[in-house]
């Protein structure tokens, strides 16, 4: 038994990927046709092209014939992929290994959500299968609050720092976001503002959270030998890696709300599957699961950018800024862009695209992408305790 | 010899004064207190509540025969009420559990049949009284229950022997509802009053023959009914004395309609000592009367939780989140999606689960499963768990949060990750709780509630709260 991984056995040749908006005049179907023609389009192909597609959506469809009917795919297989918020990156993962297998030749993966027509703020996990009404009805928001004071605690910092560590968190996503004209909300946050909002959830206010959008976005994979025929600068797979956890973290006493062990395991298989030893060194950019910001402080430690108890220090020493150590969430992350579910993974990974290929705008670019070459996202479903992690490394160059 | 063998009683945590309702509607504003029940109890939980710490101190390992409910104000018709009770106490299922309500005078009357009765039997009263905005029925009126478990000396020791009662019985309309209606209506007060006091002077009199007692033998007497000028007037009249007169709880808890002869006869067991005589007097539509003698069992009894001591612990509500709770002042719900109703068959398959809070114990790694599993977290162990009841476990509460977003009959919920004594982590929502109350550390307990209801289908599961009157 073993995660052996699929080390530049395929590559990326097209991304698209739609702004992400309130998209009121928009469907489903717009977005998947918008984000499906502009990957087409960045690969030079066509959809007879595909041989196969993995749709990744959490609550907009079912079933293959929810991309299959849109696109007009004529005799494809579509296979329809779910896992929580790490929904796009499975499509991904889906596509990227059955070309590796040697399956198909291409491959596409495409994530969309449709969050907004729902009527609600916020995700509201429609559709659920009916139960015996004792599952936890809890937002999402309240369950990563309880991250916050739970770090404060472990790792002495006082209550009033905390709080300007993770603002310092939606600043620099804010920050970045405000850069990028595919981002949601694109204006720069001030700290005291974010600071002052009102709370939703524990000590979280409003700026704390991610956004709530509609939006998809789509990569096109081949084997890595045949990247070439489709663009000069593919980007390569590294490392894909998934854990779904036991959900024990709810149930057992020795879990302390201040580590995520799903991304922990799955950030040490993904780091083997690319050769990765010194992530905070080798990697030249992050894009991760910032849903609300304690999220995101706990990640630079389960992911290895940062040790155990510095992140806050870390955030507050702009380690993770545009032009720090480390830039995590170039793009303006799920703070900026909004999540919708299935599409989210796929947006990060465009951001790598992007960047790892020096096509991101001057006011944004990764200054060591070219040297470092490698790029990781990642992304989790679920709450603290009781999650999907997702952790995927590319890079602009094989070996 | 047949009589009681425990006894418990169940007030709600919030009070709602009086005086609120004057501020509001005006008129002479009312002095005290009345109990009330929060948004997400109901008669059935409260009849829950009383049930298990009336089982909690009866003897050990006994578990009655039968279970009878009483109540006017069921949180189902048709579908019987007994059963989740029945369920959240583990009674075995060749246990009957039965409705006996409707009516207020169901309450005494299913007290009255126990103990002529040959089985144990585990009577359950509970009720919530609502009246119109500004009515009387609102202000005087309480809600709370009260369990007594009956039975002979072959069940357990007697701590109260029935000596014997007896009813009178007439037909005439003095308070009547329309099934759905939120208030009751009377008749003339005199009218009633005139019709009562026969019915109780003959009923009491009968009563004391049947019991070979008389009036100034009676140590404790307690006088109830649903029209107030009626119980004062005949507790006047009964020749018992003055001191033997039981505080009917007016003034604190309110009248609990079904529930409150139960209340006040637990009240009066806890003040009473061994060789006295009290007695019960109910008016609801005829009268009741039930004599008792303490036996020397009742002096090492503990009730599990005294009613005086329930009744001081609560904590005031608005007036207007009262109203908002008894759905007579309709708020704005929060934008997120309503609860959608509970599987029947989901929750039929997790019955222990849901209803008794019973988890599962890994037999090799000790490690306990919140709710059960099949596999074990530690050591992963197939199918070798035994059931953990964890309901009457105490719990810590290790981190916690309001959350002001998600759906609830009463916004923010407060949640809280709870680590039981002696093992075992649930994430629960807390109940009967300010959230600037509560802190890291806090000590709570499980309590039966009602998370919510769809389309009529009430979502019965356990909530946590904090620990206000340690359970003896």
């Amino acid at each position: 038994m073993a995660s052996h991984g699929i080390k530049d056995k395929v590559a990326i040749v097209g991304m698209g990927c739609t702004p992400f908006r309130e998209h009121w005049n928009k469907s489903t179907d717009d977005m998947l046709v918008d984000a499906a023609q502009e990957t087409f389009a960045s690969a030079g192909m066509e959809k007879a092209d595909v041989d196969a597609y993995w749709l990744g959506t959490a609550m907009s469809g079912n079933s293959g014939i929810a991309l299959a009917r849109p696109l007009k795919l004529h005799d494809k297989p579509v296979t329809h992929v779910e896992n929580f918020c790490a929904t796009g990156s499975e499509a991904l993962r889906g596509a990227a290994y059955a070309v590796a297998a040697g399956g198909y030749d291409v491959a596409m993966a495409i994530g969309v959500e449709k969050v907004k027509d729902g009527g609600y703020q916020g995700l509201s996990g429609a559709g659920k299968a009916p139960t015996d009404g004792t599952g936890r009805s809890l937002t999402a928001a309240a369950m990563f609050s309880l991250v916050a004071p739970a770090y404060a605690k472990k790792y002495g910092v006082d209550e009033a720092e905390l709080k300007d560590v993770l603002a310092r968190i939606a600043w620099k996503n804010h920050h970045n976001g405000a850069r990028n004209s595919r981002a949601q909300f694109r204006r720069e946050v001030a700290q005291d503002v974010i600071c002052n909002m009102p709370r939703v959830a524990g000590p979280l206010g409003v700026y704390d959270c991610a956004g709530v959008a509609d939006g998809a976005a789509a990569a096109i994979v081949v084997r890595a030998e045949d990247a070439h025929r489709y663009t000069d600068r593919p980007i390569y797979v590294k490392a894909l890696s998934l854990v779904a956890g036991t959900g024990s973290g709810v149930i057992d006493p020795e879990y302390d709300f201040t580590h995520f062990p799903e991304v922990e395991r799955c950030a040490a298989d993904a780091y083997k599957q690319a050769g990765v030893t010194d992530p905070r060194r080798q990697l030249a950019m992050a894009e991760v699961h910032d849903c609300f910001t304690p999220t995101e402080l706990v990640l630079m430690e389960d992911l290895g950018f940062a040790e155990r108890g510095t992140a806050w220090k870390e955030e507050l020493a702009g380690s993770f800024d545009l032009d720090g150590d480390l830039p995590v969430n170039p793009d303006g992350g799920l703070k900026s862009f909004g999540h919708p579910v299935g599409a989210s993974g796929l947006r990060m990974m465009f951001e790598c695209w992007l960047q790892l290929r020096g096509e991101a705008p001057d006011d944004r670019r990764v200054a060591s992408a070219a040297d470092r070459g490698l790029a990781l996202t990642h992304n989790l479903g679920g709450y603290p305790g009781e999650m999907v992690s997702f952790v995927g490394v590319v890079g602009s160059q094989p070996g | 010899m047949r009589g009681i063998l425990s006894f418990s009683s169940y007030v709600p945590y919030r009070r709602l004064a009086r005086s609120a309702i004057a501020e509001v509607l005006g008129g002479a504003p009312a002095k005290g207190t009345r109990s009330v029940a929060s948004y997400d109890e109901d008669t059935t939980t409260m009849g829950m509540e009383a049930a298990r710490l009336a089982l909690d101190s009866s003897p050990a390992g006994h578990e009655p025969d039968e279970l009878w409910f009483s109540t006017a104000t069921p949180a189902y018709q048709d579908k019987t009420n007994a059963t989740a009770i029945h369920a959240a106490l583990r009674l075995d299922s060749d246990r009957p559990a039965i409705d006996m309500g409707g009516a207020v005078r169901s309450g005494v009357g299913a007290l009255r049949a126990a103990l002529d009765s040959t089985r144990s039997v585990l009577v359950v009263t509970s009720d919530m009284r609502t009246g119109l905005p500004s009515s009387a029925d609102e202000s005087s009126g309480g809600d709370g229950a009260a369990a007594i478990l009956t039975g002979s000396e072959s069940d357990g020791p007697v701590l109260a022997t029935y000596l014997g009662g007896a009813s009178a019985t007439e037909e005439f309309t003095d308070r009547w509802r329309a099934p759905g209606d939120v208030r009751s209506k009377v008749w003339e007060e005199r009218f009633g009053e005139t019709a009562y006091l026969p019915l109780g002077e003959r009923a009491w009199n009968d009563a004391l023959k049947a019991s070979t007692i008389t009036a100034e033998q009676v140590d404790r007497i307690v006088v109830t009914g649903t029209h107030a000028r009626a119980v004062r007037s005949l507790a006047g009249r009964l020749g018992t004395a003055k001191e033997a007169l039981v505080d009917d709880l007016s003034t604190t808890v309110g009248n609990t309609g079904t529930a409150h002869p139960g209340l006040l006869l637990a009240s009066a067991l806890e003040g009473a000592r061994p060789g006295q005589v009290i007695a019960l007097v109910v008016l609801a539509d005829g009268a009741d009367v039930l004599v008792f003698r303490a036996g020397d069992a009742l002096s090492s009894f503990t009730p599990a939780r005294p009613v005086a001591a329930q009744v001081e612990a609560g904590a005031s509500i608005p007036y207007a989140k009262f109203l908002s709770w008894r759905g007579l002042l309709p708020v704005e719900p929060p934008r997120r999606p309503e609860p959608e109703r509970t599987s029947s068959s989901a929750a039929a398959r997790s019955e222990e689960w849901k209803f008794a809070f019973v988890g599962s114990r890994d037999r090799s790694s000790g490690a306990i499963h919140l709710p059960p599993a099949r596999i074990s977290m530690k050591g992963d162990a197939v199918d070798d768990m035994e059931p953990v009841p964890m309901a009457d476990v105490p719990a810590t509460v290790v981190t916690f949060t309001v959350d002001r977003l998600v759906y609830s009959p009463s916004p923010p919920v407060v949640f809280a990750v709870l680590d039981f004594d002696g093992g075992g982590r649930f994430a629960s929502e807390l109940t009967d709780v300010d959230a600037e109350d509560l802190s890291i550390g806090d000590r709570v307990e499980m309590t039966f509630r009602r998370l919510s209801t769809a389309d009529g289908i009430h979502n019965y599961f356990w909530k946590a709260r904090p620990i206000r009157i340690p359970r003896s």
